[in-house]
């Protein structure tokens, strides 16, 4: 009885509608609530001394003088918090022989990195707090910092953490047998060396968590800015031994988190143990400073790679080398390797080649800690891939769009597996690609170039194809032993005026989670949307579920909230099919009210039908019970990943005397499946764009040789701005999965993940004339005129 | 850590007495003594633009300056806009263009779009994008905000157009 799913045709169609966030309005009045935000009576606030030294010993901690200062309530150090939390270790058991040093809210006797919070002051005020926490003096003494990466691999290199035999946290090799001897008899070959600079996530909002510990009812409230409260809800639980169901993590409002805010940091273990030694709340929101010190980073690889090819250009083989410097421990519970181990499995994942070799090491320095941050390893993936692509369609003399023609896997040979063993349910990259083509007037932009260079104007173009992960099942971290859920569930009410109350384990940060939900149960209830309230991001209130991340929100949640609402739809006809003395099966719901499915003619109204089951049951028969809530978990079967697809175009301009690049548009053609709000969906390409564009021209923490960052501040560390940035013309393939009845994939990373890529792509092009060639991001200018010869 | 100092300033159309430390930029002032949290803080320097507020009637950063300094001044954070309906077309245009996600940067870019359209009533998408540059957003990527901003200016000539039309001749 189901209309076909994106027909906007009927009542209440809302799947593949722009509709917009109901919840935004609330943020335009400056109504946001943020944990930053919040207030509870008796709060106090936490300052935390941090280590200016990459590597240290903590020799000893006075603290008397900070515990006498005005406002001071607690001082806490490393043993004072190992006594409550026990520690953590950033491994998964699926990356074989995969280790790190386990982790404590505070370090006890070494500091691993510049910026390491050591020692926790509590005090009325933050400022207080920060008074005190100079009073406290820590005597540390040096040990030796590892930086850089090629000092940490080397034999007897010294360690960063002394608690790990060496510096190599993980490693992992893929090959698929003959690859010299391809290489060998290829016709072409081309290599490049990639580095890729770390960089952050910068969310406007930094991190806040409150905790509030009740000694009463040994409760424990934590109002957390993580888009997975379920995750901490399960951590704050088993780390510091206090039942599950006594633990409520609630995510309010949140200020951006891009997968940073899903991670372990010291500091908010830290917090829950602080409120639990003071018995009162415990508030600490990072400050900028400390936000670049502490909050995890990304990137930091290089990466060799070659590809072969034969004669008229197909590829035959990769061959690929990735380093990845991770600071110096693992990141719980995720852990810091995901981003190179999707490094080297996403590498040629559009094209159609099956010799592959890749090798990763994943090492640690005395860095703060990289981990998962939107796209993770994709752009990695894609910027090597799509460069020697280039590189390669030179050599062989094919214009780069018509070497991708060449050699993309073709939409009609799905499903098929990469080389790295991915599983391909359909995509649809040749279709993206003439559809990019055409959209950004391929043929038209390369001649007004050809023009241009003759007036001295260098101009680029670059394109990327893309392969994104989305809708992981257990396979990403459940396997590896992670208490992380790949599920989602929703309980989903008809309240007693008729209105629909979805609580789901989707979470939202903006980019529209709560909206289409809501689009979809009543897309699939039959109810205008404004009479559907979504509620997430609370564990006392919400299913257990994964929550969002790796792009899982639509495909996952969107899934979860529509079969929840066909099964409270059959409760509803049912009662109503027994009040009607009808059959439920000619009956639908349309506009909230019960019609004969076959005339239309109206029966009898949502609300009515709630008013009856919830206060004058006595009139139902006996046999009927009356649900009106359900409750329903959906986790993903088949494909262990919804891959997503798509192509990006960078259009630049580069002058060749200050090497500063202008963008001058940008095109990204994308296949999430089905679309749920394609507002939304453009709006969250356009942001990935710009955060992969940010890395490719601007972002990059910087450090000296003593691993100090030396650009931790908002005035150093760019961030792209809006003069900087180009339109950027978004177009949709729609290719549904067929693993879920709404056939949605994700599309937050897609933006992120080949912008980077399609730039670097633009800028060599530009450069091409001169000879030159840039393979590191971000391309500054100074590195522009170092690859131009210039400086 | 030196003594409270007694302010006297009018914030959205209210006069206020309050005693601050010296130290306490006007950005805490509005969150924390006044409850007023659609003022945000994301780097507490000036780079940023999550904390503008109308001051005297233009767009300043409330944490570059100290609360002392309001002393006397006439502000107008997001919420006294939004109450007195003065960015309700930047508002609800906002709203339509999906303008904002998690919604951070929102209040400063409003009250900077606010501040761009009192100073220039029809600016291009450069000088749109130019303005907007003290003002990070990471989430949209600005074309929504650009956009958001440009119709809002032509709405507004629309609507001065047509009522200078219908003035009698
Ligand atoms: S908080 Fe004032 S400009 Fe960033
Ligand atoms: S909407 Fe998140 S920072 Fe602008």
């Amino acid at each position: 009885m189901n209309a076909p799913l994106g027909a906007l045709d009927r009542p209440n169609s809302y799947i593949g509608r722009s509709v917009s966030r109901p919840n935004a309005a609330r943020l335009l009045a400056g109504r946001g609530r943020y944990v930053t935000d919040l207030v509870l009576l008796r709060m106090l606030h936490v300052a935390f001394l941090r280590s200016p030294y990459a590597h240290a010993r903590i020799v000893s901690i006075d603290a008397e003088a900070a515990r006498a200062m005005p406002g001071v309530r607690l001082v806490a150090t490393g043993p004072d918090l190992a006594r409550l939390c026990t520690p953590w270790t950033g491994t998964l058991d699926h990356f074989k022989g995969m280790k790190s040093a386990p982790q404590l809210p505070l370090p006890i006797e070494e500091v691993l990195w510049s910026g390491q919070a050591v020692v926790a002051i509590v005090a009325e005020t933050r400022a207080q707090a920060e008074d005190a926490a100079e009073a406290v003096t820590v005597a540390f003494e040096e040990l030796p910092a590892v930086v850089e990466v090629d000092h940490a691999r080397a034999p007897g290199a010294d360690r960063a953490a002394l608690a790990v035999a060496d510096n190599l946290c993980f490693g992992s090799r893929l090959d698929t047998g003959g690859i010299d001897g391809v290489f060998a008899d290829a016709a072409h070959v081309v290599e490049e060396e990639f580095h890729f600079g770390r960089h952050t996530a910068v969310t406007l909002e930094p991190r806040a968590i409150l905790a509030d510990w009740d000694p009463s009812e040994g409760k424990l409230t934590v109002h957390h800015a993580t888009q997975t409260p379920y995750q901490f809800q399960d951590l704050y639980s088993r780390h510091y031994g206090i039942p599950e169901a006594s633990v409520r993590v609630v995510a309010p409002d949140i200020g951006g988190s891009f997968g940073m805010k899903l991670h372990v940091y010291p500091e908010d273990m830290a917090v829950v143990g602080l409120s639990m030694l003071c018995g009162r709340p415990v508030k600490y929101v990072a400050d900028r400073i400390e936000a670049f010190v502490s909050d995890i980073h990304a990137r930091d690889h290089r990466v060799r790679a070659r590809m072969a090819l034969d004669d008229d250009g197909t590829i035959l083989a990769m061959d690929v080398d990735d380093v990845t410097a991770i600071g110096a421990f693992s990141t719980y519970p995720r852990t810091s390797a995901v981003e190179g181990n999707q490094v080297i499995r996403l590498m040629g994942a559009p094209y159609r080649f099956h010799s592959y070799r890749a090798e990763l090491s994943v090492v640690f320095q005395n860095k703060v800690q990289t981990s998962q941050y939107r796209a993770v390893g994709h752009p990695i993936a894609c910027a090597v891939t799509e460069r020697l692509v280039d590189l390669a369609a030179a050599k062989v003399g094919l214009d780069p769009v018509a070497m991708r023609e060449r050699n993309l896997i073709a939409d009609d040979a799905y499903p098929c597996a990469s080389p790295t063993g991915y599983q391909f349910e359909a995509l649809s990259h040749q279709a993206s690609l003439a559809k990019l083509k055409a959209m950004m007037d391929y043929d038209g932009l390369r001649a007004e170039q050809a023009a241009l260079r003759q007036r001295g104007i260098h101009r680029g173009i670059g394109i990327a194809s893309f392969v994104e992960i989305s809708n992981p099942s257990p396979a990403f971290y459940g396997i590896g032993g992670a208490r992380i859920s790949a599920q989602d569930g929703a309980i989903l009410t008809v309240t007693p005026s008729g209105e629909v109350r979805c609580q789901i384990s989707v979470t939202e940060q903006g980019q529209g989670t709560e909206t289409i939900v809501g689009q979809v149960v009543a897309d699939q209830l039959g109810v205008p949307r404004e009479r559907v309230r979504v509620i997430t991001g609370d564990t006392e209130t919400t299913p257990h579920g994964g929550a969002t991340w790796a792009c899982r929100g639509a495909g996952i949640g969107g899934e979860t909230a529509l079969q929840a609402a066909r099964k409270l739809r059959g409760n509803v006809l049912a009662i109503a099919a027994s009040i009607l003395q009808a059959q439920a099966g000619e009956l639908d719901m349309r506009d909230g009210v019960v019609v004969d499915a076959a005339s239309g003619t109206e029966r009898v109204s949502l609300s009515e039908v709630a008013r009856i089951a919830y206060f004058r049951s006595d009139t139902l028969p006996r046999d009927l019970s009356a649900q009106l809530s359900v409750a329903h978990h959906h986790a993903p079967q088949g494909y262990p990943f919804a891959f997503t697809n798509g192509v990006q175009g960078c259009h630049v301009e580069l002058d060749v005397e200050t090497g500063f690049v202008k963008i001058l548009k940008h095109w990204v053609v994308e296949d999430c499946g089905r679309i749920i709000n394609p507002l939304l969906v453009d709006e969250q390409v356009r942001g990935g764009v710009v955060q992969g564009l940010g890395a490719a021209f601007f972002e990059e923490c910087r450090y000296d040789e003593n691993g100090q960052l030396t650009n931790g501040s908002l005035a150093d560390y760019l961030v792209p701005m809006a003069c900087e940035m180009p339109d950027i013309v978004v177009g949709h393939i729609e290719t549904p999965t067929a693993d879920t009845e709404l056939g949605a994939k994700g599309c937050g990373e897609a933006g992120t993940a080949a912008a980077s890529a399609a730039a670097l792509n633009a800028v060599n092009d530009a450069m091409s004339p001169f000879g030159a060639r840039i393979a590191q991001i971000p391309m500054t200018p100074a590195r522009l005129l170092k690859a131009l010869g210039t400086i | 850590m030196s003594a409270h100092l007694p302010i006297t300033l009018s914030v959205n159309g209210e006069e206020l007495t309050r005693r601050v430390e010296p130290r306490e930029t006007l950005a805490d002032f509005l969150r924390r003594d006044l409850g007023l949290t659609g003022t945000h803080a994301g780097c507490e320097m000036g780079a940023c633009g999550a904390c503008l507020v109308m001051l005297d009637g233009l767009p300043v950063h409330a944490c570059l300056i100290f609360a002392v300094q309001a002393a006397g001044a006439t502000i107008q954070t997001v919420e006294g806009l939004t109450e007195s309906a003065a960015i309700a077309d930047l508002q609800s245009v906002f709203h339509t263009r999906n303008a904002l996600q998690c919604g951070f940067c929102t209040p400063g870019m409003l009250v900077a779009a606010h501040g761009l359209l009192s100073r220039c009533a029809m600016p291009s998408r450069e000088e749109i994008r130019d303005a907007l540059s003290g003002n990070y957003c990471r989430c949209t990527g600005y074309e929504a905000i650009v956009d958001a901003i440009e119709t809002v200016a032509r709405r507004r000539a629309g609507e001065a157009a047509s009522s200078m039309a219908e003035e009698p001749a």
